[in-house]
């Protein structure tokens, strides 16, 4: 599988989970890769304009909401996930890859920011990857309404917030998974045989 | 609905080794970190806390292979602090496979240094270590493993860092270090009333109720490491504590 190279924090966390449970992670080099790659791996953290121009300069944002949209394998995690949007309060100006038609909102006031730690993850109807359990998040910023033609979960920090989102074998999760210990491993294997079932 | 209150084990590292006499049943090499890490994870750790003590670049060469080894294992958060002055040294930990970095008397140096981590890496992988010794008035930053006392007023320095970019506080009680008298509960709740970022208690652990009292004060995680170490007792035991006071903690 084909992992974006975001130039952001989590890649080395994303690469070990996903090879602690056997999968083979090269990083993309090309449109190319991401259109025939069996799987592909969005991660991310830091700032949604600085991912998203990475995507760009690497020319593989068409490429990435193509195969999203016909619901291919990928994964994609925390601001990987809100990439998915139209645009982020984080970024003003900046466009996601516009999969989704929302704009991603910071957290409002009276609460810890970012969101740092374990929090509960509830799987919505019809989930085929998520189960209830405990998530480790990392985020100032999140979507908080599900987009139409998605099965979101939910989480609360301060007021619910969409903690994943799946379509086909598309997930998108603003946790991390790759630091939610078993409970994550599981999510991921589960993505994973998804993958090789496609 | 809240986070969960976070419980850290500190792992001090020096040239790819624990120090600071952990003295574990069951481990083969109670100095590996990786053996140490792999056994607070599976007794419910949190996230894992690597501090490099070394003093010379080829401890800190060491400190980049142990945080890929301990990385290849660990499936929670890795936080690792010690020696970073850049953004390239703070580049090279997250490359390597920390999820976060902490900064101490660098950021002291010069304040910018913050900011520079946080534009790049993004303000949640961008922790602000801060050693606290009480004065007359107000705590006072103190760098240099203590040695050096800066006149800067903690609160004050951790509100500049967070309106900077620090994304986490580390906030250690240098005169509680060590003495398992509990955390300072005044410095904990002076400073996390004072930023809206998570705020992690350390120095003066001891027993169960001191990780309950620094999370009534404002902590959003409680760091332990000596109480540990030494067997006294295990992250399961604490957590299983904190839940019978009430307070909420990922079981």
């Amino acid at each position: 599988m084909t992992i974006v190279p975001t130039g952001t924090a989590n890649t080395a966390s994303v690469v070990a989970a996903l090879t602690r449970l056997g999968a083979a992670v090269d990083e993309a080099a090309s449109a190319g890769d991401v259109e025939t790659s069996s799987a592909v791996v969005l991660p991310g953290v830091g700032a949604f304009g600085a991912a998203m121009d990475r995507i760009d300069s690497l020319g593989l944002a068409t490429a990435l909401r193509e195969r999203i949209d016909a619901n291919r394998p990928t994964l994609a995690v925390c601001v990987g996930m809100q990439l998915l949007s139209r645009d982020s309060e984080e970024s003003p100006g900046a466009s996601g890859l516009k999969v989704l038609e929302e704009t991603v909102g910071r957290f409002g006031d009276g609460v810890k920011v970012p969101q740092m730690g374990w929090n509960r993850v509830e799987p919505g109807a019809g989930s085929r990857f998520v189960e209830p359990g405990w998530a480790y998040f990392a985020n100032s910023y999140r979507l908080d309404r599900v987009p139409e033609g998605w099965v979101g979960s939910s989480s609360d920090h301060c007021g619910e917030f969409v903690s994943a989102l799946e379509k086909g074998d598309v997930l998108a999760c603003q946790f991390h998974p790759e630091l939610s210990g078993d409970w994550g491993a599981r999510l991921l294997d589960r993505w994973l045989q998804r993958v090789e079932a496609a | 609905m809240t986070l969960a209150s976070r419980v850290i084990p500190c792992l001090d590292i020096k040239d790819g080794r624990v120090v600071k006499g952990v003295r574990f049943q069951g481990l083969r090499d109670a100095g590996d970190p990786v053996e140490c890490a792999g056994l607070y994870e599976r007794q419910g750790a949190d996230e894992i806390v690597l501090l490099d003590v070394s003093a010379t670049p080829e401890g800190r060469g060491h400190a980049l292979e142990t945080v890929r080894t301990v990385r290849s294992v660990l499936s929670i958060p890795l936080s690792v602090g010690g020696g970073v002055k850049s953004p390239d040294d703070a580049g090279r930990l997250l490359e390597a496979g920390a999820d976060k970095v902490g900064i101490n008397t660098a950021a002291v140096s010069r304040p910018a240094l913050i900011g520079e981590i946080a534009d790049r890496f993004g303000n949640q992988c961008t922790v602000l270590a801060v050693d606290a010794a009480a004065g007359a008035a107000v705590w006072e930053v103190v760098v240099e493993s203590g040695r050096k006392r800066t006149g800067l007023d903690v609160v004050e320095w951790c509100r500049k860092a967070v309106a900077i970019g620090a994304g986490e506080i580390l906030l250690t009680s240098w005169d509680r270090d060590g003495t398992r008298s509990g955390y300072d509960l005044d410095l904990i709740s002076a400073v996390s009333s004072a930023v809206t970022v998570p705020v992690i208690a350390s120095g003066g652990a001891a027993r169960p109720g001191h990780l309950a009292a620094a999370i009534e004060a404002g902590a959003s995680a409680a760091l332990i490491a000596s109480i540990l170490h030494d067997g006294d007792t295990t992250v399961g035991k604490l957590k299983r504590a904190l839940g019978e006071a009430g307070i909420m903690v990922r079981p």
